[in-house]
Formats: structure tokens, sequence, C-alpha cells
């Protein structure tokens, strides 16, 4: 039995409004360390606010959240960050780099809130970037790879710290199915190497390779094929 | 766990905005390199400007006093006594005093055929050898009266009155017409800041005057000098001891009063400028501020990633924080240079010695951060309080 990276007990999340729109109700989930996991669900149907809480930007309104052991509910504000500078990597759709920055400097960013010295983060982001092939482009400006490069740095950048969660919110949304495939492929092998990894998606292909499947529909997991050794 | 940021790191977080928009980020500045540039130009160009008149006053001494004769109750001018020099040395912390009387009636001309009402507005004055000494005079050419001189025709013009004669250098025919008689020109004197009615005026001797134009012996003004430290107090004393019978009819006066008034009418000049710099200083801080509210609206996509990454809302507002702050420092260290430039400029071609004000630059400086700091506190403070999730959401 490995140890649990993520579980949510029981969680909720409403957004206040007119009416109070409910994404996420009731819901029980549990990952362990080494797990590779796939949400899968139509839009609206709340993966991003669960990714939303499991990534510790956002707080459950009902229910309990643990990231790495931690309830993120009881946490102040500078604790839950710390969490998500130590424990967490997520990787967006849009990839969210800094276009102007290079690839590794970039990958680096990954570690800055851990406060760790600048020749230090570049030496892991460097480590990153080989391992998920792109250390030929560690120089580059992010702003000129192409798509599927940008994201294998936005994945080097969760990589870099190791955390013990790595949460991707539809990684292959904003890829042609080539570059989508070899992200596929990516992270599959990230798998192989013992990396715990959350992927929210609404693709097929993705869900189909992961061995975990979580089914979410208006807020709740109506199918779960469950952990597997 | 808790999450940290190195103080290295925040610099560079710190010059995001200005690396990425530049033009903005001087443009932004402006404002605040302005306020201190006027401010350290108007106190440097003012310091400077005081430097150079109290130097001078310094140099032409603040222990010079005049007596001289005021006039009656009724509005008729009343006379000093003939004695009265006497009894001015007298009085204590006097050290040196001499007497001159204004000839009203006795014109001088440059010749014996200049017709007599181009008078040229030179004064005859009578007066005795010790005045050069008294006024710490110079003499640009020739020399001055002495005891022998006195008695004999002979003249020394002050620097205006020779100019206005045309008399620009003196040998042993210069002569000029005074009141019916030739007098041998044996000098003319430097300017006397201090005793500009010495400089329109044609010097002789007391018993030349008395001899030939019927000099009654009744001076019209006396030139004292104090000691420097008591001057005050001398002149308190000096209506009394000049004229005892009527005090109230002597006029005293110092005339370097008269330069140093000029200090207080540059120091108000000074406060009107110095109160436009400060607020200068204040539009340049709301200038700073509405670039950083805009920087914070554009930058939420970056904020929402910080925050992914780990950022606390502490580090986040210290981010914009710091960037204001180093907006507004320099915008501060460049309004100094500009002003301290403009100093330069001004006093090396008015032929004053350049006087940075150390303190004005300092307080500039502080000011600045202060301003930079109030200027950053809100936006800092939205960006701090961006909802991560919503930051993320709106790309």
């Amino acid at each position: 039995m490995s140890d649990v990276v993520l579980s949510l007990a029981n969680a909720g999340r409403t957004y206040p409004g007119t009416p109070p729109v409910e994404s996420l109700r009731g819901v029980d989930l549990t990952v362990r360390a080494g797990e590779l996991v796939a949400v899968v669900g139509p839009s609206g149907s709340g993966k991003t606010t669960l990714l939303n809480l499991a990534a510790g930007l956002d707080r459950p309104t009902t229910g309990s959240v643990r990231l790495a052991g931690q309830a993120v509910e009881n946490l102040s504000d500078r604790r839950l960050s710390g969490l998500r500078a130590y424990a967490l990597g997520v990787v967006f759709q849009q990839f969210f780099l800094m276009d102007h920055l290079s690839s590794v400097d970039n990958v680096a960013n990954g570690l800055l809130y851990r406060g760790v010295p600048a020749d230090e983060r570049r030496r892991a982001a460097a480590a990153a970037l080989d391992r998920v092939g792109l250390a030929h482009r560690a120089g580059h400006p992010a702003g000129k790879l192409s798509g599927g490069e940008r994201q294998r740095v936005a994945i080097a950048r969760a990589l870099v710290g190791w955390p013990a969660l790595i949460l991707a919110d539809e990684p292959t949304g904003n890829l042609d199915s080539v570059s989508g495939a070899q992200i596929l492929a990516l992270l599959r092998d990230l798998h192989s190497d013992g990396v715990t990894l959350l992927v929210i998606t609404h693709d097929a292909t993705v869900a189909e390779a992961c061995p975990r499947r979580v089914d979410l529909r208006d807020g709740r997991i109506v199918a779960d094929t469950g952990w597997t050794e | 766990m808790i999450s940290r940021v190195r103080a290295a790191d925040l610099l560079s977080l710190a010059t995001i905005g200005m690396r990425s928009r530049p033009l903005r980020a001087a443009l932004s500045i402006l404002g605040i390199a302005i306020g201190i540039a006027a401010i350290v130009g108007v106190l440097g160009i003012t310091r400077s400007s005081q430097a150079d008149l109290l130097a001078r006053i310094d140099r032409l001494g603040t222990n010079l006093l005049t007596v001289a004769n005021g006039q009656r109750v009724g509005g008729d001018a009343a006379r000093l006594p003939e004695h009265a020099a006497t009894g001015v040395a007298r009085t204590d912390g006097v050290q040196r005093v001499t007497a001159t009387a204004d000839l009203a009636q006795v014109q001088v001309f440059r010749t014996d055929r200049v017709p007599a009402y181009r008078t040229g507005g030179i004064e005859v004055r009578a007066t005795d050898p010790s005045l050069l000494g008294t006024l710490d005079g110079q003499l640009a050419t020739g020399v001055f009266l002495n005891e022998a001189t006195t008695r004999y025709p002979v003249v020394v013009l002050g620097h205006d009155a020779a100019s206005q004669l045309g008399i620009d250098r003196v040998d042993a025919g210069t002569r000029v017409w005074l009141g019916g008689h030739w007098f041998t020109v044996a000098g003319v004197l430097r300017p006397l800041e201090l005793a500009p009615e010495v400089d329109r005026a044609a010097l002789i001797g007391l018993p030349v005057a008395a001899e030939h134009f019927g000099f009654d012996g009744h001076p019209t003004r006396l030139y004292v000098r104090a000691d420097t430290d008591r001057t005050a107090l001398v002149a308190t004393m000096l209506a009394r001891a000049a004229n005892p019978a009527e005090p109230n009819t002597v006029d005293v006066s110092r005339p370097s009063d008269a330069l140093a008034s000029r200090l207080l009418v540059a120091d108000s000049i000074t406060s009107l400028l110095l109160g436009l710099g400060a607020i200068a200083l204040l539009v340049g801080g709301v200038g700073i501020a509405n670039v950083m509210v805009i920087s914070v609206l554009e930058r939420r996509t970056e904020i929402g990633l910080r925050r992914a990454l780990g950022a606390a809302r502490r580090h986040i507002a210290a981010q914009f924080l710091s960037e204001s702050l180093l907006l507004s420092a320099l915008g501060g260290v460049a309004g100094a240079v500009l002003g301290i430039a403009v100093t330069y400029a001004v006093a090396t071609s008015r032929g004053w010695q350049t006087l940075v004000p150390v303190t004005g630059v300092w307080g500039g400086l502080a000011a600045t951060l202060v301003i930079g700091a109030v200027a950053g506190l809100y936006p800092a403070g939205r960006a701090a309080r961006l909802n991560p999730t919503d930051a993320l959401r709106t790309s």
C-alpha cells in the first residue's frame, strides 16, 4: 500500500451567486503515490474545480482536501503556498510560460518560491529539461518554441522540484494530434519512473492511456476504475 | 514547508515590468524626476547664490555703520554737531570713525568749459585720510588723500564719479574743475559696495573745503567701524553719541543689512519653488500608482501562475511594491542628477561656486521612497488579493 498524496473526503465547492453554483459536491477521491489518474467529464462537470482544489489554489466549502498529508482548509495562505511550492506541480492547457525568458529560466521558476539560489535552480532546470527531451532548447526563448515544445517546458517546470503530485489540466488541449501523442507518451514515461500524475481531460485517447479513470458528471464522481497496482 | 523568495530574486522580479515595457516605465517616472530635479535645482541654485552673497557680506564686513543727519519733527534738515565724530569715537565698541560732509553747493566738471547745468550728479564731499581705512576701500589707480594733500586742491574720485568724468587713469596733469578751482586728481577708488554714495563722490580734504568753500565743520555723514560682535549694540548708542542734544534727528544704519535682506527675499521665493516641486512629486507619485494599477490588471495571468508555482500573497505584494519603489527611486536618482547638473550650469554661468544641497538630495531621495511605497500599496494589495483561480481563467 503506497502513501496517499491527495485525498478528497466528501469535498464540495459552491460559488456564491444567485443562485449559488455547486460545482462540486460530496467528492471522495484518493490518489496514491505512483498513480496516473485521468479525470474525465464533459465541460461544466467540475473538472477544473477539482483541479483547483487538488492544486491548493482553492479551498473546499464543505468536506476536506488533504494534500501531502495536510488538510488544505486549515492552512494559512503562506503554508498553503508552501505546499504548492514543494508538493505540487501544475501543467496548464495554455502552458503559461514567460515568452521573453529562456526555456531553462522558465523551468527554474518552478523552484523560485522555495527560496533556492539562482544557480542551483538553473542546474535543476537543465536536468529537468533533459528529462523531457528538450536539453537542446535550453537557451531558446520560450516564445519561439513550438506548441509541443512549450508544453514540454511547462511539464519540466512542474517536474523540476520532484513534487509529490503533478496535476495536468487538458495538457494536450492546445496541441495537434502528433504533439498531443508525444506529450501523452512523456506523461506515461514519467509515470513509469514513479511520478504521480492526475490528468484532467476530455480527450478519450488520453483517458484510455491512463491506468485509472475517474468520471465526473454534474460535480459528482459517477465512476472510478479504482487503484490498481 | 512555507514558501519564500530570496531578496536577490525579489529585486529581479521588481524589474520585470520595466524590462518588458521600458518606455512606459520611463514615462511613469518622469513626474518624480521633474519634482526632484526642481527641488534639488532650486535648493542648489539658491544655496550657491546665497553662499556667494554671504561671502560678499563677509568680505565687506557687517560691522560698518553710518551716522547721518536726519530731519527734525517739523521736516527741516537737522545738522550733526561739529564734534559728532569725537563723541562717536568715544563710544564703547567703536574701532574707527571718519566724518564726511556733503558740500551741496559745490559742483565738479571735467573742464571749466562744461556748462554749469551738466553736473552729472557728482557730489563733492569733504573728508579726512582715515576714510579709506574705515571703508576698507581700495584704489583703482593713484593714491588717496593724506594729511598734506587735504590742505591743497587735490581730489580723489569715487568709481562712478571717475567714469562720469571720463577719467580712467591718473597722472600729474589730470585735473578737474571743482567749485571754480582746478583740483588735481590724486586717485580713483574701486567700487565700494557698502557705501555707494562715495562711488558717486569727489573727495577733497576738510581744510581745503573750509578754505575755498566756507565749510563750517558740520559733518553730514559719519562712517563707523564697530567691534563685529557688538555692532548691533553700538548702533543703538550712536545717535546719542553723535548728537546728545537731538538724538532723534540722527539716522543710524547698517549698510550690510540691505544685502542681508536679499537673503530673506530669496528665501521666500525658494519656498514657493519648493512647494511647486513638492506638488510635481505628488503628481509623479499618482502617475506611478496609475501605471502600477494598469500593470496589475495586465499581468493577471502572471500573478495567477506565480501563485500556482507557490507564491504566497505576501510575495505577490512584495513584487509589485518593490517595482513601485524601484521606479520611484530611479525617478529620484534621475531627478537628483538633473537637479545637480542644472545647479552646476547656473552656478558656473554666474561665476558662483557650485554648492550641491546634500540634505536636499538625500531628503528628496527619501521622499521618493516614501512616495514609491505609498503609490505601490494599493496596486500591490490588489495584486495580492487577486484570486489565483480567477487570475488563471482570464486568458
